[in-house]
């Protein structure tokens, strides 16, 4: 029934609601201990010469890195580089994705037509690709933007089909009682219904388009992330790539965090969770 | 007058790449108006195949259906149907769930709108309009599905094992309240169930079906000694065993 709010909360069930929390905070507290510890003991076995900071870097040299770049005005530069070529190429692989899955949906013709080369470009190492888009396309940004759709693009046609292609038959069966033509059919039953779907391949895809970047970076940059890291191997200063690694790690969760954020205005309040 | 659903002759033959399955051999049926059947069957008899035909959502391979004395060619606004389950979109409230034939018909017009407005009035679901359908119960969840179907306003419902998907109570509970809303409205009615009992409780006519290839075995009309039919008073009288033994011996089951 719909009343299932209860004005009075019993002192076991308060009990109960701290358990929760404290488990809550404990877990969370772990997680900062295990990241601390983690670089404490870094930073003093690089100190007592346990390590060699030569090559394993130390948190001490890293922040030291930072700084200097960030005085240099390079950091920012790098980072916005290539924080910009993954946004371009995680949207234009998403819109594209998703426009190439209405396709095959709309046409099972087009979708057996296309099932065998999906297999094959979806199996295929993309990074393959990568001299051939930098021979056509100029070694610059819109060579690592090619490679990072190359990368995602094809996971986000298959997830966004997967998507629709799932919904329930009796739902389609529901709309044609009411004589709906195919877009309608799309767009009030199967294109709703797949938005969870679609939030999931879009959580997927910005782990594969940070991969395309870096690895666009790798192949023909001179500038972000991942010209930093590269540029840091070749002349040995593992101070530079540890630093570049790391904002890399904070840069990527920020993204992810980003969709999720998405996933809760646009999912959340129009599918409201079952409890 | 005329008959609001005539069946005639009607075929249906599927075809796979396994060979043809002859759903349908042969059914001619009529209904008349304000009446109540219910088809009951073996499982995958093609009972909901015949539904699906009456809707004009499957072509027969042979014969054809009037509606109203006009042959069906496909969906219209004369025929609601109701499926098993209340497929309310969890994306929708409850207002945009039960304007959605409308929406789709492109009819959602002011008039209509009121239409609407009165009917969640009148069966106690207007305050919940804005509430979403995990909010609401599944008796509650069955009676919205049915207002969206009567707002194109059919003038026949074709229900589609519509009460199978709740638990028993619920779905006593659930047919007595769909059964009234429908006599009230004064709306033609044919039932497809797998559960006798249920076929008979609300029928004025129950039809059995025979295993696949479908013919039409036997038709029962319902008189049952007990004033103020409704499906739980139905139950009671005491003519209802005797059709529930009838019918269950025509339904020939074997396990």
């Amino acid at each position: 029934m719909y009343d299932r709010h209860q004005p009075e909360v019993t002192p076991e069930h308060k009990e109960f609601l701290k358990r929760v929390k404290l488990k809550k905070v404990s877990v969370l507290t772990t997680q900062i201990l295990i990241l601390v510890l983690f670089f404490v003991v870094w930073e003093l076995a690089a100190r007592y010469k346990i390590i060699d900071a030569f090559i394993t870097s130390q948190p001490s040299r890293v922040l030291k890195t930072l700084v200097n770049l960030y005085a240099r005005g390079e950091l920012l530069r790098h980072v916005g580089i290539t924080c910009l070529e993954t946004v371009i190429g995680f949207t234009s692989a998403t819109v594209l994705g998703t426009a190439t899955a209405i396709a095959l949906w709309w046409s099972d013709f087009l979708a057996k037509v296309m099932e065998p080369y999906l297999v094959v470009l979806s199996s295929l190492p993309k990074i393959a690709l990568g001299p051939i888009f930098i021979v056509w396309i100029g070694a610059g940004p819109a060579a690592i933007i090619v490679m990072t759709l190359a990368i995602s693009i094809i996971v986000a046609i298959l997830e966004v089909l997967n998507g629709f292609l799932s919904v329930d038959q009796e739902k389609i069966k529901l709309v044609k009682t009411f004589g709906a033509r195919k877009l309608q059919v799309f767009t009030k039953v199967v294109l709703p219904a797949s938005f969870p779907t679609i939030i999931n391949a879009l959580k997927v895809n910005v782990g594969l388009s940070w991969v395309g970047v870096i690895m666009g970076e790798f192949l023909v940059s001179k500038a972000g992330l991942g010209y930093l890291i590269v540029y840091g191997g070749q002349v040995f200063q593992l101070d530079l790539v540890m630093t570049s690694v790391l904002i890399l790690a904070i840069a990527a969760a920020a993204m992810y965090q980003g969709v999720v954020y998405l996933e809760k205005i646009v999912v959340k309040n129009r599918y409201e969770i079952k409890e | 007058m005329e008959n609001a659903v005539e069946v005639h002759s009607v075929k249906m033959k599927y075809h796979s790449l396994n060979g043809e399955i002859d759903a349908l051999e042969e059914i001619d049926l009529s209904v008349g108006r304000g009446e109540f059947i219910s088809i009951v069957g073996p499982s995958g008899c093609g009972k909901s195949t015949l539904l699906s035909i009456i809707a004009g959502l499957l072509a027969p391979t042979a014969g054809y259906v009037l509606v109203n004395g006009k042959k069906v060619t496909g969906t219209s606004s004369e025929v609601g149907y109701m499926l098993q389950k209340d497929h309310l979109f969890d994306w929708r409230t409850i207002y945009g769930n039960v304007v959605l034939g409308l929406e789709i018909r492109g009819d959602l017009t002011p008039e209509n709108a009121g239409y609407v407005q009165e009917l969640l009035k009148m069966y106690g679901l207007y305050e919940f309009k804005d509430k979403y359908p995990n909010q609401l119960s599944g008796g509650m969840r069955q009676r919205a599905a049915l207002i969206r179907t009567l707002a194109i306003k059919p003038d026949i419902l074709l229900l589609d094992e519509a009460f199978s998907a709740l638990d028993y109570q619920t779905r006593l509970a659930v047919a007595e309240d769909i059964y009234s809303i429908i006599k009230k409205e004064n709306k033609t009615a044919v039932l497809v169930t797998h559960d006798i009992a249920e076929g008979i409780s609300m029928a004025d006519r129950v039809v059995v079906l025979s295993r696949r290839p479908a013919v039409i075995k036997n038709i029962h009309e319902i008189k049952l000694t007990c004033s103020n039919r409704t499906p739980l008073s139905s139950r009671e009288a005491p003519e209802f065993r005797q059709y529930f033994n009838r019918i269950w011996k025509e339904l020939d089951v074997h396990v």
